[in-house]
C-alpha cells in the first residue's frame, strides 16, 4: 500500500515537471528566431536603408524605401475601409442579438475568420484586378480589409455586449435619438475594446504577404499610386529570401526586422489600451 | 435620422453577409470550367503535369494532409503543455504572465518571417539530421515545412484550452482531491474529461490554421508536384500551389483547376473552423 502510494506521488512530480518542460521548451523557437532577425537584421539597417530603392542584383546596398511607403499605405487603406464598415458591423450584432440577418452575419464573420488568406487572394483577383486588368495596391488593401473585417466586427461586438443595459436605457430616458445613444454614449464607454480590436486587426494583416500575392503584387520602383502595382514588407521579405542573391537576402533580413519590430508595437499598443482603459463604470 | 442610421447598420450586416455569399458564388464560378471537365478525377489524379495539359491535385492532397497533421502531432503536447501550466498548475505569478505573453507573441510574428527564417536556419539542420539517417538530403520537404507549422500553431490550441481548463469548477476538483487523489489523478479524470471538448475545439484551430497556412510552407516545402514517398521529401500543398503558380497559369483550365484547389481549402477549413466555434459556443454557454 504504501509503495502504491508513494509511486502516485512520484507519478504525479513527473507529469509536473514534463508540463513545465514542455510548456518552457515551447517559448525556445520564439526567442531562437527573434534573436536571429534581430542579429541579422540589425547590422543591414542603416538611414541609408531606409531611404533608397533596392540596387539590381550586382550592386551592393540599396534599401526598402518603395516597401516601406507601399506597406504604409496599403495598410493604411486597409484600415480605411475595414474599421467603420467593422465598427459599425459590430454595433449591429450587439443591438440585435437573436435576429435573423444577425445570426446570418454572424456566421459570414466566423466563415471569413476561417478563410485562409490566400484565397481571399483568389477572390480579390476575380473582383478588382481583373476588371481593372492591372495589379494594383488598391486590391491588396481590400483583400486586407476582408481579413481584418472579422475580428473589428468581433471585438465591437463583445465590448459593446459587455456593457451594462442602463448606459442605454438612462441615454433613451433622456430622450436622445437612438444614434446619438450609440454613438456618444455606448461607444466611448466601449472605447478601449473597440480600438484595441482595431488595432489587433492591423498587427494581425501588416505582415500578410498571401493576399497580396495577386493584388498589390509588388514593385521594385517607387510608386504612391493605388491604382499601380506597390511593393511592401511582406512581398519583398518573400521575393528576396526565396532568391539566390546575398544581396538581396541581406536586404530581406532588415526588412524582416522592420517587419517585425512594427508589428510587435502594435501588440504592444493593443496590450496597453486594453490595460489603459478598461471598461470602468 | 433614427431611421436611418438603423437602415445603415442592417445595409451593412447584410453587405458582410452579401461579401460572404459572393465570396463562395465567385470561387464557384470561376473553378467551373475545371469541374466540368475535370469531374471527380480532379482529387483522385495523380499527375500534375500543366503543360500536358493534366491536372490531377491528389499530390497536393497528400502534402496538405500530411504537413498539416504531422504538425498537430508534434504540437499537442507542447500546447496541451502550456494550457495545463497555465489553467491549472500556475494560473498567476510573473513567469505566467511571461509565458502567457511568449504565446501570444508566436501568434503576432508574420507567417513569412518564420519561412524566412525557416529557410536559412531550419532547412540547413534539417539537412544534417538526413544526412545523419541516410535519406537523401534535401533539406527542405514536408518535415521542415511540419516543424515551422508546429511552431506557428501552438498558440492556438494552447489558448483556448487555458481558458477552458480554468473553467473546471474547483469543486469538482476539491471533491477528487478529498478522496486521496493526487494532482496528476485530478488532472487526468477530472479536468481533462470536464475540457474534453474544449481541448478539442482548440485542436480543430489549430488545424484550419495549418491547412490554410500559405508562405511559410511554400518557402521550405521545395515545391514539386510529384508525390511525396517519405516526410523527408520535397511536396507540395494546396495553398503552396496555388501561390507559386496563379500568376503564372496561362490557360483557362490552369487557372479554373487552381481556383477549384482554393474551394476545396476553403471549404474544408471553414467546415473545421465552423465546427471548433460551435463546440466553443456549446461549451461556454452551459
Amino acid at each position: 500500500m504504501k509503495q502504491n502510494i508513494k509511486y502516485r506521488i512520484g507519478k504525479s512530480k513527473f507529469f509536473k515537471f514534463m508540463v513545465i518542460l514542455l510548456a518552457i521548451l515551447c517559448t525556445v523557437p520564439l526567442f531562437v528566431i527573434l534573436i536571429y532577425i534581430l542579429k541579422e537584421g540589425i547590422t543591414k539597417i542603416n538611414w541609408h536603408f531606409l531611404v533608397n530603392l533596392p540596387k539590381p542584383v550586382g550592386e551592393t546596398g540599396g534599401g526598402i524605401a518603395n516597401a516601406l511607403v507601399g506597406s504604409l499605405l496599403i495598410v493604411f487603406f486597409a484600415a480605411l475601409i475595414a474599421i467603420p464598415i467593422g465598427i459599425m458591423g459590430g454595433i449591429y450584432l450587439s443591438e440585435n442579438r437573436k435576429s435573423w440577418l444577425a445570426n446570418w452575419t454572424r456566421l459570414a464573420v466566423d466563415v471569413l475568420q476561417g478563410t485562409p488568406s490566400i484565397v481571399v487572394g483568389i477572390v480579390i483577383y476575380f473582383w478588382i484586378v481583373k476588371p481593372l486588368s492591372t495589379f494594383s495596391a488598391l486590391s491588396g488593401s481590400v483583400a486586407l480589409a476582408i481579413m481584418m473585417l472579422p475580428i473589428v466586427v468581433r471585438s465591437t461586438e463583445e465590448t459593446l455586449k459587455l456593457l451594462p443595459d442602463s448606459l442605454k436605457e438612462a441615454g433613451l430616458a433622456l430622450g436622445l435619438p437612438y444614434q446619438r445613444v450609440i454613438l456618444r454614449i455606448l461607444l466611448p464607454c466601449g472605447f478601449s475594446g473597440v480600438i484595441s480590436g482595431a488595432i489587433l486587426a492591423v498587427a494581425r494583416i501588416a505582415g500578410e504577404t498571401a493576399p497580396l500575392l495577386f493584388t498589390a503584387f509588388g514593385n521594385p520602383y517607387f510608386s504612391t499610386n493605388i491604382l499601380k502595382p506597390m511593393q511592401s514588407l511582406p512581398l519583398l521579405i518573400f521575393n528576396y529570401a526565396t532568391s539566390p542573391y546575398d544581396d538581396w537576402h541581406n536586404l530581406a533580413w532588415g526588412a524582416a526586422l522592420i517587419l517585425l519590430i512594427w508589428v510587435l508595437l502594435l501588440n504592444i499598443i493593443t496590450k496597453i489600451t486594453t490595460r489603459r482603459w478598461k471598461v470602468q463604470f | 435620422m433614427e431611421k436611418f442610421f438603423k437602415t445603415a447598420l442592417i445595409l451593412i450586416a447584410l453587405s458582410i453577409l452579401i461579401l460572404v455569399i459572393s465570396f463562395l458564388l465567385t470561387l464557384i464560378v470561376q473553378s467551373m470550367p475545371s469541374i466540368k471537365a475535370l469531374g471527380f478525377g480532379f482529387l483522385t489524379g495523380k499527375t500534375w503535369d500543366p503543360v500536358a495539359n493534366v491536372y490531377g491535385t491528389y499530390p497536393f492532397l497528400l502534402g496538405t494532409l500530411l504537413t498539416s497533421f504531422l504538425a498537430l502531432l508534434i504540437s499537442i503536447p507542447f500546447s496541451f503543455a502550456i494550457a495545463i501550466f497555465l489553467g491549472e498548475y500556475y494560473p498567476r505569478g510573473w513567469f505566467s504572465e511571461f509565458l502567457k505573453n511568449s504565446i501570444e507573441l508566436i501568434a503576432a510574428v508574420p507567417s513569412v518571417i518564420y519561412g524566412f527564417w525557416g529557410l536559412f536556419v531550419l532547412v540547413p539542420l534539417v539537412r544534417t539530421l538526413e544526412l545523419k539517417l541516410g535519406v537523401t538530403p534535401y533539406g527542405i520537404g514536408i518535415f521542415t515545412s511540419s516543424l515551422i507549422l508546429a511552431i506557428m500553431i501552438i498558440p492556438y490550441a494552447a489558448s483556448l484550452g487555458r481558458e477552458m481548463i480554468r473553467m473546471v469548477p474547483s469543486s469538482l476538483k476539491e471533491a477528487a482531491y478529498s478522496l486521496g487523489a493526487t494532482r496528476y489523478e485530478v488532472i487526468r479524470a477530472v479536468i481533462l474529461p470536464y475540457a474534453k471538448s474544449g481541448l478539442l475545439a482548440g485542436v480543430l484551430l489549430s488545424l484550419g490554421r495549418a491547412l490554410g497556412e500559405t508562405m511559410a510552407v511554400t518557402m521550405v516545402i521545395g515545391n514539386t508536384s510529384l508525390i511525396p514517398k517519405s516526410i523527408f521529401d520535397p511536396g507540395n500543398t494546396m495553398a503552396s500551389v496555388i501561390a507559386n503558380e496563379f500568376t503564372e497559369a496561362a490557360s483557362t483550365l490552369y487557372l479554373s483547376s487552381l481556383i477549384e484547389l482554393g474551394l476545396v481549402l476553403f471549404l474544408v477549413t471553414v467546415i473545421i473552423n465552423l465546427i471548433g466555434k460551435r463546440i466553443i459556443k456549446r461549451f461556454t454557454t452551459d
